[in-house]
Order: C-alpha cells, then sequence, then structure tokens
C-alpha cells in the first residue's frame, strides 16, 4: 500500500462492507476514489441525474430523500450511498443533500461494480433487501456453526508452578495457600521443547509434570518419603495437557482417555491454567436440558425458586453457542412450562386430585414457544363443563394462586394486565371460553381486540389438551370467516411502527426525529408477531409460533412470493438483535430488558436492524389494503 | 476619503510575467511549462483545473535546505481526483545533516535510491502545466522550487499560486473583528492547515506527507469556497 493513502485505506476499513474486503481488493479502491467537499444544505445529488460513483460519507452527514420528498435515511461517517442506482444502472432515484459540512469519497462505477462481481459479501451488503437479509442470517448461522466453547473458558487462574528442586512440603503449603489442588512441576529446560517456555524474566523453563493432590497420598506419604523430598524425585516425567483453543468436549474425552482428573492448559507452550475433571461437569450441567430435569426433581417451591438463576445461565449459554431465536424461544417457553407444570403438579399434591377435568393454558409469547428472558405470565384456566362454582371455584382458585405466586418467586412476574388464573374471569369452564372468543371474534370492539391478541396465540401447559384443541379450532374457523374481525385486527396491528433507522447514537423516527435508546420488542418483533397473527387468522392456521404460521401463510397465496421469507429474517434478526443485548446486559450485571442502545449496535447491525425495520414498515402497509373494513356488518 | 478605502493586497501580472518568462527561457521542459500559461485572471474559479501541491524539505530556509519529497493532486471546484495523484521522492544535491532527516516516513535508503531533482522536473512541471497550483503556506513551496531550479538551471520557476493559509488570513487575522480581538489581546486563531480544517468540519488526516497534506489542501480550498465565495469569484483575487 502506498503509504500515503492508508489514511483513507484505514477509515473505509473499518466500515461495511469495505471491512471485509481482501487486502489488495481494498488498496485498489482506495487508489481510485476521487474526493469532494460539500456545506451544509448544499445539494450532493439531484432527482434523475446520472450517477456514476459510489458515494461514501468520510464526515459529516447526507439526508437522503424519497421522490415524495420525504425523509429516507440520514447517513453518517461511513455509510454509503447511490448503490441502487449503480446497480440499476438509472438516474438518481434518492436525491442527497449536505446535513452538516461533509466530505464524500466517490468509488467509480466500474469499481463498484467489480466489487459486486469478485466479493459476495460486498453483493449481499449493496444488493437490495431480501437477499441482504437473508444472508445476514445465514451468515450468523455459518459464523456459530464453526463456533465450539474453546477450554479456555473454563480456564479461571494461572496455575500454581513450583522448580522440580521445591520439597513436597513447600510444594504441599503452595497448594493449600492457593486453595488449588494441583502444581506444575517446572525445570531446566532439557529434552522437550514442545513444553519450554520463557518466563517474564525472560529464564527458558520445562513443564517436567504436574503434580495433585492424590499424588501427595499415594507416591509421598504412602511411600513413606520425608518432607524435604524435591517434588522433582516425585513427579511423573510426562505431561499431558491441551492446547487453549482445544474443545471443551477434546479436553473431556482427553482425561477419560488418559484417566486423569487435572488437565494442564497451554497457550502454545506457556501453560495457562489447569482444568479440573469437576469445572467440565459444572460446566455441562448448566445446560437446558440439564435446568429442566431439575426442574421436576424439586421437592418444593422454595427448591424451584432457586433455580431462577439458572435461566439466565442457560439463556447465555445457548446464545453463546450460536442457538438461533427459535431455538432460544422454545428452550425458554419449555422452561418455564416445566416450572408451571411443576408447580401445578405440587398444588395437586397439596390440594388433592382435581374435582372436575381441567386445563391450564398459556398464552402470548409462551404459548408461542417465542418466549424471551425478559418476560411475566400469562395464564387461564378453562374448566370442563361439569364445573359448579359452589363447589369447585375454590380448588381451582387455589391451585392458581400456588402456581401464580410459585412462578412470580421464580421470576415470571406476575401480569400487569390481570391476564391469570387467579382472574376468575379467566378460570372458565369451556362452554364459557366458547362464548368470549365467538364474542370477541363477532364484534371486534377494542377491548375484545385486545383480548384476542392475547389469547388468540394459546396453547396447554398441563391437564386435558383436548379442551385447548377445541378453542384452538374454534378460532381458526371462525377467524378466517370474519372479514370484519380481520379489518380490526389489520388495523389493531399497525398501532405500533418501527422507527426508520440509525444515526450515529441516535434512533431515527420516520418524521426525522431522534431518540437514544429503541424498545426492539414494542417496535420491532410484537409489531411483527401481530402483523403475522392477522394474516395466520385469515389462513385458519391453527400454528402458534409465528415462524410456524409464516410456513402455513406460504401454503395459500395471502403475500406475494418472497414476502413471507423476509419476513422470516427480519423477526429472527431482530429476535436476535434483541437477544444478544440482552446477554450484554447480563453479562454486565444489569437487568436485562428489551430496550437497545444505538451506541451498542455495530454498524453491520444497524444495517441489518434498518432492513428488518423496513420489511416490516412494508408488510404493515399492505395489511390494510389486504383486510379492508367491509361496507356492511352483514358478516 | 481615502481613509475609508480598504487596503488591497498587491496583486502581480502573472499573464505578463508568465509570457515574458515563455519568451527568454533556456531550458526546453521551462520553455513549455510557461509557454502553457495561465487561464485569465477574470476566469471564475469554477471553471479553473487546479493542482494541490506540497512538499517536504529538509529545513525551512530554502538556500541551506532541500526538497525532499513533492505530492500533487489535481482538482477543480467540483471533485479532487485522487486517482491522479503524483508523488515522488527526491535526492537532494547538498549534503543531509543526519539530524534533519529524522522525517516521518522517508529513511536515508530511500533518499539515496530516489532520483534527483532534475530527472523528476520534466513529469513535475508536466502535471502542474495549464493548472493553478493551490498551496498552504505559498513561502515554502515558491522559494524552495525557484532556488533549486535555479540552482540546475540557472533560471527559477515562479508561477501564480493560490495560498490556503492566505485564504484563512482573510478571515481569520484580517476581518475587522479579528483585528478587534488582537487589540483587546486574545491570540489569533491558527490558521496552520490542521486547524483550518477543522474549522470547516474537514477531517483531521495524519499530516506531514506531502501527498496526504496535498489533498489536505485541496479539500480546504473547496470547503473555503463553499463558504467564502461563490463559484463565479475571478482567480485573479485569489492568487498571488
Amino acid at each position: 500500500m502506498e503509504v500515503e493513502l492508508l489514511e483513507i485505506r484505514q477509515h473505509m476499513g473499518r466500515f461495511p462492507p469495505f471491512e471485509a474486503l481482501s487486502d489488495d481488493l481494498l488498496d485498489e479502491v482506495v487508489g481510485s476514489i476521487d474526493v469532494a467537499y460539500y456545506k451544509a444544505g448544499e445539494e450532493i445529488l439531484a432527482l434523475d441525474q446520472e450517477l456514476h460513483h459510489l458515494c461514501y460519507v468520510r464526515s459529516g452527514a447526507v439526508e437522503v430523500f424519497r421522490r415524495s420528498g420525504d425523509l429516507h435515511n440520514r447517513l453518517g461517517e461511513g455509510d454509503i450511498f447511490g448503490q441502487l442506482s449503480l446497480l440499476r444502472h438509472r438516474r438518481t432515484r434518492y436525491p442527497a443533500t449536505a446535513m452538516e459540512d461533509t466530505l464524500l469519497y466517490f468509488i467509480p462505477e466500474e469499481m463498484f461494480h467489480r466489487l459486486c462481481e469478485t466479493d459476495d459479501v460486498f453483493a449481499d451488503f449493496v444488493e437490495l433487501q431480501r437477499p441482504r437479509l437473508e444472508s445476514a442470517v445465514e451468515q450468523h448461522k455459518k459464523n456459530n456453526d464453526m463456533i465450539v466453547t474453546r477450554i479456555r473458558k473454563l480456564v479461571t487462574r494461572y496455575p500454581v508452578m513450583v522448580e522440580a528442586s521445591t520439597t513436597v512440603q513447600e510444594a504441599a503449603r503452595q497448594i493449600g495457600d492457593f486453595q488449588a489442588s494441583a502444581v506444575l512441576v517446572l525445570d531446566e529446560p532439557v529434552d522437550n521443547p514442545r513444553y519450554t517456555f520463557r518466563d517474564s524474566e525472560d529464564r527458558a523453563w520445562q513443564v517436567r509434570g504436574i503434580l495433585t493432590d492424590s499424588d501427595f497420598r499415594t507416591k509421598v506419604v504412602a511411600e513413606g518419603r520425608p518432607p524435604e523430598t524435591p517434588v522433582g524425585d516425585v513427579v511423573a516425567n510426562r505431561v499431558i495437557a491441551v492446547q487453549s483453543d482445544e474443545s471443551v468436549h477434546e479436553a473431556m474425552l482427553c482425561m477419560l482417555r488418559n484417566n486423569i482428573h487435572h488437565l494442564p492448559v497451554m497457550h502454545r507452550r506457556r501453560p495457562v491454567g489447569i482444568v479440573h475433571l469437576s469445572d467440565i461437569i459444572r460446566y455441562e450441567t448448566q445446560s437446558s436440558l440439564y435446568l429442566v430435569s431439575n426442574i421436576f426433581h424439586q421437592p418444593n417451591m422454595e427448591g424451584l425458586a432457586r433455580l431462577a438463576p439458572d435461566i439466565s445461565g442457560a439463556f447465555v449459554r445457548m446464545v453463546e453457542e450460536g442457538a438461533d431465536s427459535r431455538m432460544v424461544g422454545s428452550a425458554l417457553s419449555t422452561i418455564g412450562r416445566s416450572f408451571t407444570r411443576r408447580l401445578l403438579e405440587l398444588a395437586e399434591d397439596t390440594l388433592g386430585p382435581p374435582p372436575v377435568p381441567y386445563c391450564f393454558m398459556a398464552m402470548g409469547s409462551m404459548a408461542r414457544n417465542e418466549q424471551s428472558i425478559v418476560t411475566d405470565q400469562d395464564n387461564a384456566l378453562v374448566l370442563s363443563d361439569d364445573f359448579d362454582p359452589e363447589q369447585h371455584d375454590a380448588y381451582f382458585l387455589e391451585m392458581a394462586k400456588i402456581v401464580s405466586d410459585g412462578l412470580d418467586a421464580c421470576g415470571y412476574t406476575y401480569c400487569k394486565g390481570d391476564i391469570m388464573a387467579t382472574n376468575p374471569q379467566w378460570r372458565q369452564p369451556l362452554a364459557t371460553w366458547k362464548r368470549y372468543f365467538s364474542d370477541w371474534i363477532d364484534d371486534p370492539n377494542p377491548e375484545h381486540l385486545l383480548h384476542s391478541s392475547i389469547f388468540f396465540d394459546l396453547d396447554t401447559v398441563h391437564g386435558e389438551n383436548a379442551m385447548v384443541e377445541e378453542l384452538q379450532d374454534l378460532v381458526a374457523d371462525k377467524a378466517s370467516r370474519s372479514s370484519l374481525f380481520l379489518a380490526a385486527m389489520a388495523r389493531n396491528a399497525l398501532n405500533r411502527t418501527p422507527p426508520l433507522g440509525f444515526f450515529r447514537t441516535f434512533v431515527m423516527e420516520k418524521d426525522g426525529k431522534h431518540n437514544n435508546s429503541i424498545n426492539l420488542k414494542r417496535r420491532g418483533t410484537a409489531p411483527l408477531t401481530d402483523l403475522i397473527r392477522v394474516h395466520a387468522l385469515a389462513c385458519g392456521s391453527r400454528a402458534q409460533n409465528s415462524f410456524e404460521r409464516l410456513d402455513d401463510i406460504d401454503k395459500t397465496s395471502l403475500l406475494a412470493p418472497g414476502v413471507s421469507d423476509r419476513l422470516r429474517y427480519a423477526l429472527e434478526l431482530m429476535s436476535m438483535s434483541r437477544i444478544r443485548h440482552q446477554v450484554i446486559d447480563l453479562e454486565h450485571e444489569q437487568t436485562p430488558d428489551n430496550n437497545i442502545e444505538p451506541e451498542n449496535v455495530s454498524s453491520q447491525e444497524r444495517h441489518n436492524l434498518k432492513e428488518a425495520f423496513q420489511a416490516l414498515s412494508h408488510a404493515q402497509k399492505f395489511l390494510k389494503f389486504r383486510y379492508p373494513l367491509p361496507s356492511s356488518r352483514s358478516r | 476619503m481615502t481613509m475609508l478605502v480598504p487596503r488591497r493586497p498587491q496583486i502581480p501580472d502573472w499573464t505578463a510575467y508568465l509570457a515574458q518568462r515563455a519568451e527568454h527561457a533556456q531550458d526546453a521542459r521551462l520553455a513549455r511549462f510557461f509557454e502553457a500559461g495561465t487561464p485569465s485572471p477574470d476566469t471564475p474559479i469554477r471553471d479553473v483545473p487546479m493542482v494541490a501541491l506540497d512538499m517536504e524539505t529538509t529545513g525551512l530556509d530554502a538556500r541551506n535546505h532541500a526538497i525532499v519529497s513533492i505530492g500533487i493532486v489535481p482538482f477543480s471546484l467540483g471533485r479532487i481526483q485522487l486517482s491522479e495523484r503524483r508523488y515522488w521522492v527526491v535526492r537532494p544535491q547538498r549534503t543531509l545533516h543526519a539530524e534533519s532527516v529524522t522525517f516521518h516516513h522517508i529513511t536515508h535508503t530511500d533518499i539515496e535510491q530516489a532520483p534527483e531533482l532534475g530527472d523528476v522536473l520534466e513529469d513535475l512541471l508536466e502535471a502542474l502545466q495549464g493548472r493553478l497550483v493551490v498551496v498552504h503556506y505559498r513561502h515554502i513551496e515558491r522559494l524552495f522550487l525557484d532556488d533549486s531550479v535555479k540552482a540546475r538551471l540557472g533560471e527559477g520557476l515562479m508561477f501564480p499560486m493560490i495560498d490556503t493559509m492566505a485564504v484563512e488570513a482573510r478571515f481569520q487575522r484580517q476581518t475587522w473583528l479579528a483585528r478587534f480581538k488582537r487589540w483587546v489581546g486574545r491570540p489569533p486563531a491558527s490558521i496552520r492547515l490542521f486547524d483550518s480544517r477543522a474549522r470547516y468540519g474537514l477531517p483531521a488526516y495524519q499530516g506531514h506527507h506531502a501527498l496526504t497534506d496535498a489533498l489536505a489542501t485541496a479539500e480546504l480550498l473547496q470547503a473555503q469556497v463553499a463558504h467564502h465565495y461563490e463559484p463565479e469569484m475571478p482567480i485573479g483575487q485569489l492568487w498571488t
């Protein structure tokens, strides 16, 4: 690289899509650019102007407008514009103006097309919408397939090390002082360069071996050796170690193969820690599978409440191992259902068998298998039609209380909207529920619409599943035939809209206003889930999970080809973004929430989220036209 | 009455000067350069092809120090053609003091292997020919070029230049407000390249490389014109 252009190269190399370019290609790009300065307010691109460059914002800020004059985007340092016109060989469709004093770099058209042809990441980045969302999701999956937990993750501190001439007594004292259970024995480098390293004083050492707790018992005390014996005489002259980037699994196999409980971990030739078999067992038990089986072994509510912190542990672990949003949502829902079921079992143990058959139902995210780490409880009881309030309600109220209090103790807070089985309105026989549901569909007033959007995500947690299935069938049959209800639900689904995107450290709204943070649930995943629910109801789908609902919608012609894929990718991206930010919160020992702060959003993530917001926004516009209000209330 | 007439800088008649030099030039390269002349002083800056020039020298005194590198970037008011940039490292005829070459990125080896200024003069003049040269602080570039060329060919090299430092001084040093501030004891605003650029929101480049500084100068002039002048501004009012 010519040194004089390093300045420009370093800048471009920090921003996507240039950050992913090979060094040679980036050098060529940098060598080909032209530059221009624009004063604040000055027009950069006029509508229908011919364009032969991709524009890169080196400093300042640029506003891009739609043909209509509406703000389309606001761009800052490192952003690009003009790619659309270049790709379509069209004149400028989105005019641009400098919002502040701005320095632009121009990448010539020929270079742009060459980048598109030679670099897939670049092509994906500048290509429009669906392909980009798709590639973003797939890129995430691909990256995570390669992630295996490395053994270094389990190393918490440096190993205790002694020289071979140290007495066994001194070595034993050091083990005690450091509360360790083994020491590494070092010697002058002799025969094994594989384990030879230099310490901070540049002295060369060779790892001779490891001396563990049990070695003191079997090799020192049992053999009657005096405390003055040098450790070098006791330690076996062999080292079994793993490299720090080996997988946990590999390390475990190594221990089993060699029948050892301590394993030195090396970074190249330098020892960085010692892992004990118990470290690996503890790590393995932090899985959601283990948590679920543990839940069912708890004898009482206190025991269950003690497991609450393990939920976030399992959550973080899952995300780090590369789970996608469906895996995370389904695992958290399973954990939540398990808590609920165990509480119901405990309630039945306390209260005796139920007087009439019942089914305990979950609503909302748990029913959809999309639960997040930030959640409250939404539940209800459907009772057999033999239910007699006088005789039986005391039992079920008590049961509902046990479950609701128990869930609260386990971290699933009480529902603020009182959607809980403790509320008599939501503790009713099947016939009453059927009447509720029919009324809501026939008369979609605001209160009924609110109920529909909660209760029409419905699933069994425990009990007589058949009753819930009857309710699900009723919704699927009746809702799809009521165009008034669908039109009302469609309008209801437009109450919450996504923002336009990000600009520097702000969330940018469609009217150009800025906010400091965004609630990604309220402004992203929830409106998208609402929207998918409307289409699912329209096509009579019995699925509860949003992705499965999209599969059902695909079997109809409700959406134009390709649209459902865009929605899938948008949901996955927004969900994963929310999940990743919750992991960040947990890692910083903060209470996780649904907010993301733009300064914590990488520029690639911003880009993807903006696309996802756009996909949602387009789908919302379509919803209104797809489900028009019927002219009369005949249906 | 005369007291109210603002002081105008004296503008040399560059067109006549270049024509006269073209007539008397001995060296063919210089003759070609002077014959190309310059756009007339009433040409709007919008229509003038320009070239930003920066050089690194072993010191500040043209008589005792030498040029070690030259960077040029052609540009117009609308666009800086960085892709057309040129850069030369040159070997000084005068001996280098070891301490004076503790430069930035140019090593002794670079300089030892570099061509002599006389060898790159043809390329340099060709790249400057027909373009209005823009520099930041003209006294270095003008004196060093004139002196070095005179030492080699017996005749010097002088041409009109826009000096972005002088332009900046007009707005930071010579306004009534600036004079008033100085009168009340405030330190004058810095008109160094780095500080001048910051006033226009231009990014901080790592300075002291002839090519980076030439690019920085071109950007600065674009910004100065955008902020203080119209694109119709005649170049005769900017050059010195």
